[in-house]
């Protein structure tokens, strides 16, 4: 669960929060295009480097690591996964040709697969800052300045709304069903499936009772009432904004720069010079 | 029957819900633990039957500290009836409901029947015993949630906010019952900030305030005591109300009690006249 | 001036044999507080259904009689149109937030009606503050305490400035102190501001002193209708089993014993003064 964790949202206000989650996605994507763009072990720890001022500017530094340590067993396996399928098929993975056997072609291997970890690190490291500054309602409100029709951002918001309900709600269903003896660990395999079924059903049932609770609820409170609703909030691009646009295309044009004219030189050859 | 030592509970968020609690539950005692919403007293009765495992200090049931037992193994002997009857109810019959617990308990299949046949009877729900539970009102539903419980006949019977969302009559009823219960030689823990249901009943009382027993005694003591009820933020009962303010005159101010309320102004107004 | 009528209401959920309530017939005065109360399942909820037209038109099933209400048909009116004069808060403070801060659920209506932003800050801030809540304005609800979510419900619904505004159960699941402050706040809107308020509600030991009106129902039908102090002192209340306060039951006793107190007590602080006057009379 601890992956979750690293997105989920806190209130704290700093510059990073302030942001426009219109432009701070687009800096995330540039990252993303950056991080698919390169193989190189350097150029990827470089990238890794990046979102870090604004995590510490945003003083999310706990929950952000707490996130990339969230990461390690996804990490472990693409590592591994890499370096297991470098190993039998080197030349569709890397310039080795014929089986890896030297102590330098392992290097160039193990290298390999640490860029292709630390890229996916990179992914999720920008992707937290993301989630981490940027309240759901402000990213509700994002959805809906970018035109996506206003019931959809209605629901996403609200889905955000009732997830720490929900499992609240959860956590006294599985209290109040063991207070009458039931032991989730007990049994084989399909035994343990089915002991959730009592905090299942009344889970269910208890959401959807408070789903026609809620339609009533916005009922009672006019929706419809009108084509074109207003909004209490309304996102306006700022000069820092505008700064993090010009700072995310630039990154992007030096990247592309590098990508097509320079060559990055391998860990393993700087090092062995 | 039971005893607390020194408890502290601190949730894993960081809240501090308990403080240094003492206190022993006789066999066959009436208790309501009473103070405001947040003073920790549902925390507190949630370690009687090993919910929650104290952070620091220990709890007895029945001699055996509650930190090497499961909650299974001490719910046979302390039953907890939650505050929702919709946060345990699943079954497809009210019969299968009340025989859940007992099948999670190994009970053997007469001993069963004959159970749930007793505590449908108990709960006067006996002609709803092939009814789906979701079909009941909420009163009916509350019924069989307690039959639910009572079936293993526990000695020590909780109940987290018996009276919330009941109506006059039906509070009445769960009133009788649960004196009943009591009369019958069982352990009756109930938590509540119902005032003029304590106040009926007559129960020793301990009141909670941020973590803590701020104090403890028969209801007719505490309850008329205008500074310890200020402390846990609740209100007097009303006939305890009218005595305080006449307290000038020199009625006694320790009454909670209408019928003993009347016998007072009575013999007073008798004795002027 | 009746700003709700009703003749003949009866209606009937869909899929069910019986109505729910049979021939309603009721009128609520402007600036009226009334206290509607009885044993659950009498069909108090549904009555506060009809009044802001969920019933007829999301509940659907087979409404008869009529009913008027701020001047308006509900069966010939959208809900959202009874909405700008009826203001409905639930039992469950949770269900009827939906925004991830409390002055965007205030704003929740105000933006359905499609009110310019100037205009919808100033009324926003303003149920804030009638609520007595405006320094959680950017709170989530879900860190509030359940007194607190329901004065966010209330001030979402005040948001709107209805004339009539029903709360069904509104303090069913806070705590004494909580049910206080509520009570104080729809208060202070009937006074202040002359909303005319329906309250449905058990605890009419708290409850009662703010009312002008009782209105008991029982099985789908209005059975008493009147004054607090009459009502409670009824024998027909106490049949039914309506949660009389203990202060009303004290003059009952005394009655019966042959003390006659010049009037029906609905509060501790009224009786104590009328029972001192006895005691140094005497």
């Amino acid at each position: 669960m601890s992956v979750f964790e690293g997105f989920k949202f806190r209130k704290v206000s700093s510059a990073v929060h302030r942001l426009d989650p219109r432009i701070k996605f687009f800096y995330v994507i540039i990252l993303f295009v950056m991080a698919i763009l390169f193989t190189k072990l350097l150029a990827l720890i470089v990238l890794f480097f990046i979102p870090l001022p604004f995590v510490f500017i945003a003083r999310v530094n706990r929950q952000w690591l707490r996130s990339l340590r969230g990461a390690v067993f996804f990490a472990i396996i693409i590592f591994a996964t890499n370096f297991i399928f470098g190993y039998f098929y080197p030349s569709s993975y890397t310039e080795i040709t014929g089986a890896v056997d030297s102590l330098g072609e392992y290097l160039v291997l193990l290298e390999r697969a640490s860029a292709m970890t630390l890229r996916f690190v990179v992914l999720i490291a920008s992707f937290s800052v993301f989630f981490l500054t940027t309240s759901p309602d402000h990213l509700g409100l994002a959805l809906q300045q970018s035109h996506i029709p206003y019931e959809f951002c209605f629901a996403f918001t609200t889905a955000v709304r009732f997830v720490p309900v929900l499992a609240d709600e959860a956590q006294t269903i599985m209290d109040a069903q063991k207070a009458r003896g039931l032991e989730l660990e007990r049994g084989n395999f399909l035994k343990r499936v089915r002991n959730y079924i009592p905090i299942l059903i009344p889970l269910i049932i208890s959401a959807i009772r408070r789903s026609l609770e809620l339609a009533e609820a916005m009922e009672s409170r006019a929706w419809g009432a009108s084509e074109k609703r207003t909004n209490l909030y309304v996102l306006k691009l700022k000069r820092t904004d505008y700064l993090l646009v010009l700072v995310s295309v630039l990154m992007l044009i030096i990247a592309v720069y590098v990508w097509l004219y320079v060559s990055i030189p391998s860990l393993t050859t700087l090092l062995s010079l | 029957m039971i005893e607390v030592k020194d408890l502290y509970f601190t949730y894993p968020t960081g809240v501090e819900a308990l403080r240094g609690i003492n206190l022993t539950i006789d066999d066959g005692e009436f208790l309501a633990v009473m103070g405001q919403n947040g003073a920790g007293k549902t925390t507190l009765v949630k370690h009687f039957n090993g919910l929650l495992k104290p952070t620091k200090g220990e709890i007895l049931v029945d001699g055996v500290s509650t930190q090497d037992v499961s909650v299974a193994q001490l719910a046979r002997n302390v039953g907890f009836v939650f505050q929702n009857p919709d946060h345990q109810l699943f079954s497809e019959t009210v019969e299968e409901e009340i025989a859940f617990a007992l099948r999670n308990f190994g009970f053997e299949e007469t001993v069963i029947k004959k159970q749930v046949e007793w505590a449908l009877n108990l709960l006067d729900i006996t002609q709803y015993r092939k009814t789906s539970p979701f079909m009941l009102s909420g009163g009916e539903r509350k019924r069989v949630a307690l039959a639910s419980i009572l079936a293993w006949d526990p000695q020590v019977i909780i109940m987290d906010e018996p009276t919330i969302g009941q109506d006059y009559q039906q509070k009445e009823k769960l009133m009788q019952f649960i004196l009943q219960l009591n009369a019958q030689k069982k352990t009756v823990v109930v938590v509540t900030h119902d005032v003029e249901f304590v106040a009926e009943c007559n129960p020793r009382v301990i009141l909670m305030s941020q973590g803590k027993i701020v104090a403890g005694g028969i209801a007719e003591e505490i309850l008329t005591d205008p500074k310890v009820v200020a402390q846990a933020s609740i209100v007097p009962p009303q006939i305890t109300q009218i005595f305080l303010e006449l307290a000038d005159l020199g009625l006694p101010t320790d009454i909670i009690d209408v019928h003993e309320a009347s016998k007072i102004l009575l013999g007073r107004m008798r004795e002027k006249s | 001036m009746a700003i709700i009528e009703t003749r003949d209401l009866t209606y009937t959920y869909p899929g069910a044999t019986n109505p729910a309530i049979t021939e309603v017939s009721v009128t609520i005065e402007k600036g009226d507080f009334v206290i509607l109360t009885g044993p659950s399942g009498c069909g108090k909820t549904t009555l506060c259904r009809c009044f802001n037209g969920l019933i007829p038109h999301f509940y659907n099933g087979n409404l008869e009689g009529e009913i008027v209400v701020a001047g308006l048909k509900v069966n010939d009116h959208k809900i959202h149109q009874i909405a700008r004069h009826v203001g409905l808060v639930f039992q469950n403070p949770e269900n009827q937030l939906f925004a991830l801060s409390v002055e965007k659920d205030v704003a929740f209506g105000l933006e359905n009606f499609a009110m310019v932003r100037d205009e919808m800050r100033k009324r926003v801030d303003w149920a804030l503050q009638m609520a007595g809540i405006s320094e959680l304005s950017e709170r989530p609800p879900h860190e509030l305490s359940g007194g607190q979510q329901q004065r966010v419900a209330i001030a979402s619904v005040l948001a709107m400035q209805p004339e009539i505004m029903i709360l069904d159960e509104p303090t069913s699941f806070l705590d004494p102190v909580g049910a206080q402050k509520i009570f104080e706040v729809i208060s202070e809107l009937n006074k202040k501001l002359g909303i005319t308020i329906i309250l449905v509600e058990h605890r009419l030991d708290l409850a009662s002193m703010y009312a002008n009106r009782v209105i008991v129902m029982d099985e789908g039908k209005i059975v008493l209708n009147g004054e607090p102090r009459k009502i409670f002192n009824s024998e027909k209340a106490r049949l039914i089993g309506v949660g009389i306060p203990k202060v009303t039951q004290l003059y009952q006793h005394l009655k019966i014993h042959g003390i006659n107190l010049k009037r029906v007590p609905v509060t501790p602080q009224e009786t104590a003064n009328i029972l001192r006057e006895v005691l140094k009379h005497d």
